[in-house]
């Protein structure tokens, strides 16, 4: 058990290791961060001053050697930009993006699982194709068209809901109908995917054969099991409540941590890109990790086999 | 004496398709009756379709009566009494069809619960003496372990403690054996005897093991495509097969004694339910097809001895055989 939770620990670091790696050789790669910051018409010697503030024109080993020491100790580095450190302008971000990933998420499982599950449950009805044509829908459509057309519905034509900004909660809805309506036809197949294969399995016949009432095989036998593929993907969407709202943070001009990435990347503001890819893959790895814990706690035979790993 | 459990004309259709033809069939209270056939043949059809599991596309006609009561079409409330407390199944893959997220403690107190209505420390007793009794060693410990930490006969083992739970009157075993190896077979057969002989249970056993039915059971029906094509106590049917198929399917078996002969095979195959001829289901395998064969089928008929067969031409089957027999 000890070892078998031992190596994952070890693989998720390794992750992060990797996502910051790719992350400084993109980063560096596509682009010099003194001309983008000081401009195209900053005078030779400015532009090299920059450059050797920042340690830019050590050798491209040196630089990683030496960003990977310093957040070993701790120390994300300072935005190029305005010379704060990079995780409070990260940190003071987050607050504003959570506004729209935790209602958005609520959103997601209070309609996507019941949703996939009543739709399992009553298989070919008229609800169930409601349902799957709405998923597909949902599950097609990308988050930028679906905001668009959310707000020349919302706020253009009807002018009943703001179309961008962060003034009131009014302006967060239609951010998070945005996120919400896609991660519900998400959950939603899934869920009605996995119900379906439970509902087909044996040890479903055997509880009705047993006498145990409709509902109760399906809230104590069904579920339990179809719980377990559901956990997988609802994992991954807990992994993108801090950079999961790129785009519809753009289109909503959010303040939040989506575009507070978009204009460091713009900018190749280093210390900030990175410190946001660190926090994102330190979260996405945490709620993998959760997932695995949760999948020992779900179904007996992993925890076997976990035992013996 | 009425009987524990009496079906008629009992038919199912998939999406149309029609799979069990009228299906008539008695038993009495704590008799042991073989059900025997091919796959496909309709011996698990009929009795998922008599308790009402069969998933919700299937059609359902005909009457099942248990006790002079209708159960087919009651009310799910009233269904639910029966499975399970009156009537018990179990099935023919032990290992999946207990739940694997549950420990074995959870799926036998909750038919407990269900059926005998005990609870707190009787439930848990209850659950110990059943697991002794279908000789899991370590009952007490055993109880909070999963499905997938027992071998595959004490899973069977364990669905037996579960179907005796409700204390029915009749458990429907289906192919009980079949997914287990041969030594555990005779072991889950033993089981099942002995129960049955402390509780005076009923039992049906669906097989396609000729030799397993012979052995356990009072009385065989022999299914073929949808219908019981003959019926008869077991020691008649065995030493004397009168429908063709039933024939066929025994003279498939080797003798145990007397000289060695060459096993018969029933030429030709079962025929698709989509495409079942008009007349008797059997009639292009059989020898001794005749017009009548093709014009309708065969109704069950008694011939004696408790015999029913489904043939109109049981007499001269029968004497072809003896025929061949003598020669």
């Amino acid at each position: 058990m000890v070892r078998f939770f031992a190596i994952r620990i070890f693989r998720a670091l390794l992750t992060i290791v990797l996502v910051v790696t790719f992350a400084f050789v993109v980063l560096r790669l596509s682009g010099d961060p003194a001309l983008m910051i000081m401009g195209p018409e900053a005078p030779p010697e400015v532009i090299a001053a920059f450059r050797k503030a920042w340690g830019l024109d050590d050798p491209i080993w040196m630089q990683y050697v030496d960003y990977f020491g310093a957040i070993a100790k701790g120390e994300l580095g300072r935005s190029m930009r305005d010379g704060r450190p990079a995780i409070a302008l990260v940190l003071e971000r987050i607050p504003a993006t959570l506004m729209l990933t935790l209602p958005a998420l609520v959103f997601k499982v209070g309609i996507g699982i019941p949703g996939g599950i009543y739709a399992a449950l009553h298989r070919g009805s008229a609800i169930d194709r409601v349902v799957m044509i709405t998923a597909v829908a949902g599950f097609t459509v990308p988050g930028f068209v679906l905001a668009l057309v959310l707000v020349l519905v919302f706020a253009v034509q009807l002018g009943w809901l703001p179309s961008g900004g962060q003034e009131s909660w009014r302006h967060a809805i239609l951010p998070v109908a945005t996120l919400g309506l896609g991660g519900a036809a998400v959950l939603a197949r899934f869920t009605r995917s996995a119900m379906l294969e439970v509902l087909g399995q044996p040890y479903i016949r055997t509880a009705s054969a047993k006498g145990v009432p409709w509902r109760m095989v399906v809230t104590s036998h069904a579920l339990p099991n179809a719980a377990i593929p559901t956990v997988t993907i609802l994992g991954f969407m807990v992994g993108t409540l801090i950079a999961g709202a790129v785009v519809v943070e753009s289109v909503f001009a959010w303040p939040g941590v989506g575009r507070l990435l978009v204009v460091a990347v713009a900018n190749r503001d280093l210390a900030v890109v990175q410190c946001i890819l660190l926090l994102v893959a330190m979260t996405m790895v945490s709620s993998n990790l959760i997932v695995d814990f949760l999948y020992g706690f779900l179904d007996p035979r992993l925890r076997a086999k976990g035992a013996q790993a | 004496m009425s009987p524990l459990v009496s079906i008629e004309g009992l038919s199912v259709a998939f999406n149309g398709v029609p799979v069990l033809h009228g299906v008539d069939l008695t038993l009495q209270t704590g008799e042991a009756i073989g059900l025997v056939g091919e796959s496909g043949s309709g011996k698990s059809v009929t009795w998922l379709a008599a308790l009402g599991l069969l998933p919700r596309h299937a059609r359902v006609a005909g009457s099942v009566r248990l006790d002079g009561r209708e159960i087919l079409g009651a009310p799910q409330a009233s269904l639910d009494q029966v499975r399970g407390g009156r009537v018990a199944m179990i099935f023919q893959d032990p290992a999946s069809a207990l739940n694997p997220v549950l420990t074995i403690r959870r799926q036998l107190c909750e038919t407990l619960a269900l059926h005998r209505g005990l609870s707190g420390d009787a439930v848990k007793a209850e659950a110990k003496r059943l697991l002794d009794l279908v000789g899991i060693p370590d009952a007490e410990r055993r109880l909070s372990a999963y499905p997938h930490e027992f071998s595959g006969g004490q899973v069977q083992r364990i669905m037996i403690a579960m179907a005796l739970a409700g204390q029915p009157d009749l458990l429907v075993a289906d192919e009980p054996t079949t997914a287990l190896d041969a030594t555990i077979q005779a072991q889950i057969l033993e089981l099942l005897s002995q129960v049955r002989r402390e509780t005076g249970m009923a039992m049906v056993l669906i097989s396609h093991d000729l030799g397993v039915v012979a052995e356990n059971c009072d009385r065989v029906a022999v299914m073929y495509a949808g219908r019981i094509v003959e019926q008869a106590p077991s020691a008649h049917l065995f030493a004397d097969p009168w429908h063709p198929y039933a024939q066929g399917l025994i003279g498939a078996l080797p003798p145990l004694d007397g000289p060695r002969r060459r096993l018969t095979a029933i030429p030709g195959t079962v025929p698709d339910p989509q495409k079942m001829p008009g007349g008797c289901s059997f009639a292009p395998r059989c020898g001794l097809v005749e017009q009548a064969c093709l014009r309708a089928a065969p109704r069950l008929a008694p011939l004696g001895d408790g015999r029913t067969v489904a043939c109109v031409n049981a007499e001269a089957s029968r004497k072809a055989l003896l025929g061949i027999a003598a020669e």
